[in-house]
């Protein structure tokens, strides 16, 4: 079986599963943001008296923070009243919060071989620590924090096999993209995917992070990188139950589907509008003139994204032409960052840094987009009018594009600038 | 739950994304009376005003993709499309439409097969699609038994309460 088989096979209590098969599964750690506000209405229908096991249930705010207006509010209060109904205790309100799969990482609430539920398309990402992390609605979440259950389709198995390692300027973030513009955004729908080989292996958990959150753009049900011995380092201090033996894909496993690709040769790529498959080389789009530039999301809001941007700016301004907006995924990563005075230099700079929020990548607030206006981010999605304005434009890259692109105006390859 | 339809169809392309379906400017509404008055908006910020009950949805392939948003489903549903008919659906959209009680069919030749304002029958027992306007017929993908089962039920949240009820007595 491939690990994904394999998270399925335990988690529905079975020795085998092949793709196809539909096994109701006990879910391991479930998550729920500002969805848990709709979840309200399904759980009081479905009648538990609480949610099936608190200590795997972690709840949070992270999409419009602090609140932004009255509506907001309104939700956040409807979480909290959410938490208390049903005696969830792992609670991260404002102030304590971070985006949803930077809490569950960074917190050591997934572990590799988990099957994780998240109340965000982005749950993905949590296969960069080895766990099967998908995305459900508020109905379904509702369900699983009801019964810890879910019923889950066997997916075919697509491996992306990596070889040789990163070049300077180059990470995880233009792995993904590369794949997705090969892949499409259909290449992986209704399909577990795994990224291995020796390019992953040599690759930081960070990195691996970004590409299993970005498995979603091209329709993936998870994608899963095997947990080795940085994922151990990574979770050393902090996982929150124990570990499980680390199971990778067998040798004789099947994988419907295989891409390979090269690292050695692989340089920074940018998804251009309207579609995250619309990816080019940098040199095809530097030059490309810029309002915005967002470092920050799930994707890339990480210490090592914000470090990546600074070495690049190198002490040099955001361009007069430009605004820059910095948001680390996490109020951890917030206070790392100005423990390491990476705030302080940002706001040499010219950019403006925000508390942790998903607000400026799905076009909720704090940088919003005007008509006309284009933006450089290293978020995941640039779906027309997801930052703002229809009319306005969005190309996603690494934060080390995003460095270069902040200093110089315009579309610019980090290793020339 | 109603399962014979004829309605007017409304043609949408490939990659649907649930963005177009309800911005994230939007995500604050919940009632779905209010996501009604927006649904689709990124796509046609007019179509909300024109598309009338009873209307029905036609689209290419990945219908739904992007985020989990049950927002998306809740509009259309609110919005009073009895079904969406489309050659493929983005799986978290699926479950979403599903878990709410709200058909959703894969039919494939669907896209090509159909022009905007053309009159369409579809039987929800059967899978049988019928376009009125031009007498093409076509046939959805038959849904599995648990799917059925959720759909019967009126949603996920009636099916799990029963479990749970019946697991109290």
């Amino acid at each position: 079986m491939t690990m994904a088989e394999k998270v399925l096979a335990r988690s529905g209590g079975v020795d085998e599963v092949a793709p196809g098969d539909i096994v109701t599964c006990e879910v391991d750690i479930a998550m729920s943001h500002e969805a848990t506000a709709q979840m309200l209405e399904p759980m009081e229908k479905m009648g538990a008296s609480r949610v099936w096991d608190p200590t795997r249930v972690v709840v949070l705010v992270d999409h419009w923070v602090p609140a932004s207006n009255e509506a907001t509010a309104t939700m956040h209060k409807q979480v909290r009243e959410f938490v208390r109904r049903w005696g969830v205790t792992n609670f991260y309100d404002v102030g304590r919060h971070g985006i949803c799969h930077q809490i569950l990482a960074e917190k050591g609430w997934v572990l590799p071989g988990d099957l994780c539920i998240g109340s965000d398309s982005h749950t993905t990402m949590l296969g960069g620590l080895g766990a099967f992390g998908t995305g459900v609605g508020p109905t379904e979440m509702a369900a699983v924090y009801s019964t810890g259950k879910i019923w889950l389709k066997v997916p075919n198995n697509l491996l992306i096999h990596c070889r040789g390692k990163l070049q300077e300027y180059v990470y995880g973030k233009d792995v993904i993209l590369h794949a997705i513009g090969r892949l499409t955004v259909t290449g992986a729908i209704y399909k577990a995917v795994e990224y291995s080989g020796p390019g992953i292996a040599a690759m930081t958990v960070p990195d691996r992070l970004s590409i299993s959150n970005m498995t979603v753009e091209m329709g993936g049900k998870a994608g899963l990188c095997p947990p080795d011995e940085k994922t151990r380092e990574y979770l050393e201090k902090i996982h929150q139950r124990p570990f499980r033996p680390f199971a990778t894909s067998d040798r004789e496993a099947t994988f419907q589907e295989r891409l390979d690709l090269d690292l050695d040769t692989l340089g920074p790529q940018v998804a251009c509008p309207p579609n995250v498959d619309n990816v080019k080389d940098i040199s095809a789009v530097a030059g490309t003139k810029v309002d915005q530039i967002f470092v920050g999301s799930c994707t890339n809001g990480r210490i090592e994204d914000l470090r990546m941007a600074l070495d690049v700016m190198d002490g040099r301004p955001v361009h007069p032409d430009a605004r820059m907006i910095v948001s680390p995924a996490s109020t951890d990563i917030y206070r790392q960052a100005l423990e390491e005075g990476l705030v302080e230099r940002f706001v040499d700079a010219g950019a403006l840094v925000t508390q942790s929020s998903c607000g400026p990548c799905f076009g909720g607030h704090m940088g919003i987009l005007a008509e006309g206006e284009v933006c450089l981010s290293t978020s995941n999605r640039n779906f027309i009018g997801r930052m703002g304005s229809r009319k306005s434009s969005v190309y996603l890259a690494s934060p080390a594009v995003a460095g270069a692109t902040a200093v110089v105006g315009s579309i610019a390859d980090p290793r020339i600038t | 739950m109603e399962t014979g339809f004829v309605g007017k169809a409304w043609t949408f392309g490939d990659h649907i994304d649930t963005d177009m379906i309800v911005p994230g400017k939007f995500l604050q509404i919940l009632e779905p009376a209010g996501l009604a008055k927006i649904v689709l908006h990124g796509a046609d910020p007019e179509f909300a005003a024109k598309v009338r009950p009873g209307d029905l949805l036609v689209a290419g392939i990945n219908f739904g993709c992007g985020s989990s948003r049950e927002h998306a489903p809740v509009a259309l549903k609110a919005a009073g499309i009895p079904v969406v008919l489309a050659e493929s659906f983005a799986r978290i959209f699926f479950r979403n439409a599903i878990n709410i009680g709200y058909p959703v069919l894969e039919v494939p030749g669907i896209h090509k097969g159909v022009t905007q304002g053309d009159q369409l029958s579809v039987d929800l027992a059967t899978g049988a699609v019928k376009n009125l306007t031009t007498g093409a017929t076509f046939r959805a993908k038959p849904l599995p038994p648990n799917i059925l089962q959720i759909l019967d039920a009126g949603g996920l949240a009636p099916l799990v309460a029963r479990e749970i009820a019946a697991q109290k007595h």
